[in-house]
């Protein structure tokens, strides 16, 4: 596990150089590419990490947690992962900002800190992956695409509780 | 729908610093939380960075195409009803594969190529065809092979392996993808016993038959 990253560049560079891609050029265009995602999200980042920050210093994160966590415990999950769960379908970067809160609390290879991770992995931000596909193509009437996109994300929050425990803990 | 959110988290903030004490580490959060995401930002942008432009090699040289075959038998038995070759399918593979590399700039356009094309194939006008929806199912899965933004939050609050969650992240995310099909797939065979949806199928002259 500890080499896939460098074995995944090298497998990478290799690929390209055989496939005669002036792979340097390519680096640096996709970099760029990079570095506007970043310069887009910034904002966004920015405006939601500071709304989390105040909810967590005001205590009203510690508040909302104590009151969610009967039903978290009778699910078998961490308290702490119920809103990056709940928020992840409506906002990326909301959910975003939550993971990095959990980060700063408890660390990343925490418990809670990794199945906030696998969970951010495994699901995706469902509303707007739907309203950008349906809206693109002039559909309406969306029959039960949110009732399957929303189970799917719920069946990777319980996955990624069970995953967690079994694979890593 | 963010604009009350995000207001609402603020709201809610200011109300339990007012009542549930701590006063002084909240007052000083607003800037805190300003800063602490500027410092993400920048420590991560490396990371992105370098991943960006992995993946563009990946892209140049076809990695892309060499998944979409891979995946083309997995994706003729989700949409039997869809020409092998027709413009819907290659679109869809493509999105697929551009998603598994996690080129989401490059994943999107072809996705939406794909909806355009299954929407000229389907003959319900402003009504999502089976086809259609499941192809949004997939798309709200998230497989990912190398979940490189994740790694890079990770990376920068002291991980020692970030990438270590990966085994987890495939099993939860192909998980979700079969949860996400089976409901869509259940949802089409019910409505395919009922009589009006038979009506409808005559009159387009639709008979194919989902799994």
């Amino acid at each position: 596990m500890d080499l896939i990253v460098p074995l995944t560049v090298t497998a990478f560079v290799l690929f390209g150089l055989v496939k005669k891609v002036r792979v340097f050029d390519a680096f640096l265009c996709g970099a760029r590419e990079g570095l506007n995602t970043v310069y887009t999200i910034a904002p966004t980042l920015v405006g939601l990490i500071t709304a989390v920050f105040m909810l967590r210093t005001s205590g009203a994160f510690d508040f909302l947690t104590e009151l969610i966590s009967p039903v978290a415990e009778f699910l078998g999950f961490p308290p702490e992962i119920v809103p990056v769960a709940l928020l992840r379908p409506v906002s990326g970067g909301g959910s975003t900002a939550l993971l990095v809160g959990i980060f700063e609390d408890f660390g990343p290879d925490s418990f809670v800190g990794r199945i906030v991770s696998v969970m951010a992995g495994a699901t995706e931000t469902t509303f707007y992956a739907v309203a950008v596909y349906f809206s693109s193509a002039g559909i309406k009437k969306i029959r039960h695409t949110l009732i399957a996109g929303l189970v799917a994300d719920f069946t990777a929050v319980v996955f990624s509780v069970l995953t967690v425990r079994l694979f890593l803990n | 729908m963010m604009n009350y959110l995000w207001a609402g988290m603020i709201l809610l903030s200011l109300l339990a610093g007012v009542f549930l004490g701590n006063p002084e580490g909240f007052s000083s959060s607003v800037m805190d939380g300003a800063t602490e995401a500027t410092e993400l930002l920048i420590s991560v942008v490396g990371i992105i960075c370098f991943w960006s432009g992995m993946m563009e090699i990946a892209k140049r040289s076809g990695i892309t195409d060499y998944l979409a075959k891979l995946f083309s038998p997995v994706m003729r038995l989700l949409f039997p009803a869809v020409k092998r070759d027709s413009e819907a399918m290659r679109y869809m593979t493509l999105n697929i594969s551009a998603n598994l590399l996690g080129l989401g700039n490059a994943a999107t356009p072809l996705g939406i190529e794909a909806m355009k094309a299954l929407r000229k194939e389907s003959p319900l006008e402003d009504t999502a065809s089976d086809e259609m929806v499941l192809f949004v199912v997939l798309n709200t899965a998230s497989l990912q092979l190398l979940p490189t933004t994740l790694g890079a939050y990770r990376a920068n609050y002291g991980s020692k392996s970030p990438f270590d969650i990966m085994p987890a992240v495939w099993v939860s995310s192909i998980a979700a993808l079969v949860a996400g099909v089976t409901v869509a797939k259940t949802f089409c065979l019910i409505k395919r016993r009922t009589p009006s949806h038979q009506r409808k199928l005559k009159k387009h002259g639709r008979y194919e038959v989902w799994i």
